[in-house]
């Protein structure tokens, strides 16, 4: 077995999960602090769209920006020398922008849920409202932040509709775990195709196990805050 | 937080029935045209003296352009009792789905290893396979390419090249066979990103996402965005033939004999010649 898809689509996925996770925190965090509710739901309209568009059409509207006939990528090549499309970045690129709305949601979620109480106790004390996001918001949210981590980190893995329009399917360099598949099967050769499902299936289920142990600790996290309201 | 996890759980999975129904298209595609058909078999039945079919065609994406726009209605004009149906894929894809029992009455190959490789498996009806027509390999490059490729060995000035997947596309057969006959096949290959059908190939190209493909004559003339800068040189590559057959388990062998017959006729291959295809005679 080809061991190649498997490391190029470790390497994206990676790469795309750190670029996601921080993006994605800092994304929430605006859009939660957003004072007027309709551009909250305009933003969050636009920043949860890649996650309901087929693949393919975010590919689409990545290849429109970045495709070397269009504006921004013409520049990067002319200007830069830089082709973003069928190279290695763009994997990563189309792994951030499809698997970015899991992160943000899930952290989204996981901010407003923090006890508004303990926010205006801090702003008392005369907490700056960073060490309030860093120090109170943060380690509350965490165990939410961290599972949106986890899906989204398993979502840049399967990347395949965006991926194949701008990065295609170039062995070595932009062939991820689901372009390997697609040509295995769409070959006929299922065989080939056995060896890339079975690890497919085997990191899938070590994502939701993982999601789980954090959902876990997450709600022993909730029930101390319950029993201290309490009190 | 539990909402939360759940809401998020719920999208994931939502997500990941999306994802499948990417692939499964064309294969629902089928399923769909079989409720067709199953509805139109009962309506039959109830009639039995208007007999109305509905054929289901499995055809290269090479042929996509002619066969959708200009022959199917024609020959639904000539004979109105039979509606067409068509899906269109790589041949290798066709041949995978013909195999996992798709629908599908006549097939439309655009390499004989496919049909070959079903007619093998008693999939085909054997007397029915003729060889239709013959399509020429091109190199193609983007319009305005500034690389200045203009022939087949010039291909390494690429950065990046568009073939199809030789493993399942016919057109990436050839065009491997092609370049190994020149013996660049391996320095080809590392630059190559492999489509899994000719009309992926000829997208990359037509963006510039790739500087140079190698297609079929008929879907590079079905581009404006391209460029045809060569032909296969002669002898370096064999024939390209386009075979037809009918699928062995189809019910409709009769509606399936007449639009192959009507695929032979003067002014079905007209069309074809108009789309750049050589008839076979």
């Amino acid at each position: 077995m080809d061991w190649s898809p498997m490391l190029i689509s470790l390497k994206t996925a990676s790469l795309s999960i750190i670029i996601t996770f921080f993006v994605g925190i800092f994304a929430s965090r605006w859009v939660v602090g957003m004072k007027s509710d309709k551009l909250r739901i305009i933003i969050d309209g636009v920043l949860t769209m890649p996650l309901v568009l087929p693949p393919t059409v975010v590919g689409f509207f990545i290849l429109l920006i970045l495709g070397v006939k269009r504006p921004i990528g013409k520049f990067l090549l002319e200007f830069l020398s830089v082709k973003i499309v069928f190279s290695w970045t763009a994997t990563v690129i189309a792994a951030v922008v499809v698997s970015f709305p899991l992160m943000y949601r899930s952290a989204r979620g996981a901010f407003e849920q923090v006890d508004k109480t303990l926010i205006m106790a801090a702003r008392t004390l005369g907490m700056s409202e960073r060490s309030i996001f860093w120090r109170i918001m943060m380690p509350i949210a965490l165990p939410g932040v961290a599972s949106g981590g986890v899906l989204s980190f398993a979502r840049g893995l399967g990347e395949f509709g965006a991926t194949a329009m701008i990065a295609g399917n170039i062995a070595n360099k932009t062939r991820t775990l689901p372009l390997a598949i697609y040509s295995e099967v769409a070959a006929g050769n299922m065989e080939g195709a056995y060896g890339y499902v079975a690890v497919v299936l085997i990191v899938s289920f070590v994502v939701l196990s993982l999601m789980n142990y954090f959902t876990l600790k997450g709600r022993k996290y909730t029930k101390y805050t319950n029993k201290d309201e309490v009190k | 937080m539990k909402k939360c996890i759940s809401v998020v759980l719920i999208i994931c999975l939502v997500f990941s029935l999306a994802g499948c129904s990417d692939k499964s298209a064309s294969k629902q595609a089928i399923d769909a045209t079989t409720n067709n058909n199953a509805a139109e078999i009962t309506e039959e039945a109830a009639a039995p003296a208007a007999k109305e079919e509905t054929i289901l065609i499995a055809a290269a994406a090479s042929l996509k352009n002619c066969v959708s726009d200009e022959l199917i209605p024609m020959f639904e004009t000539k004979y109105p009792n039979i509606k067409v149906d068509a899906t269109y894929d790589s041949s290798g894809k066709l041949q995978t789905q013909i195999e996992e029992g798709a629908d599908v009455d006549v097939f439309m190959s655009a390499a004989m290893k496919q049909m070959n490789a079903l007619d093998e498996k008693e999939l085909m009806v054997t007397d029915s396979i003729v060889k239709l027509l013959e399509n020429k390999i091109v190199l193609i490059v983007p319009k305005d390419s500034d690389k200045n490729i203009t022939s087949f060995e010039d291909i390494l000035k690429a950065d990046t090249i568009a073939v199809g997947d030789p493993e399942s596309v016919p057109a990436g057969q050839y065009a491997k066979e092609t370049f190994e006959n020149l013996k660049i096949w391996d320095q080809v290959t590392i630059k190559s990103s492999l489509g899994t059908n000719v009309t992926e190939v000829l997208n990359w190209v037509a963006e510039g996402s790739a500087d140079a493909g190698v297609v079929y004559a008929t879907d590079a003339a079905s581009n404006e965005n391209i460029q045809v800068v060569a032909e296969a040189p002669e002898g370096s590559v064999s024939k390209v033939i386009y075979p037809v057959g009918i699928v062995k388990a189809s019910e409709k062998q009769e509606s399936a004999k007449l639009f192959i017959e009507f695929l032979h006729s003067e002014e079905a291959m007209s069309v074809f010649e108009k789309y750049g295809f050589i008839a076979v005679r």
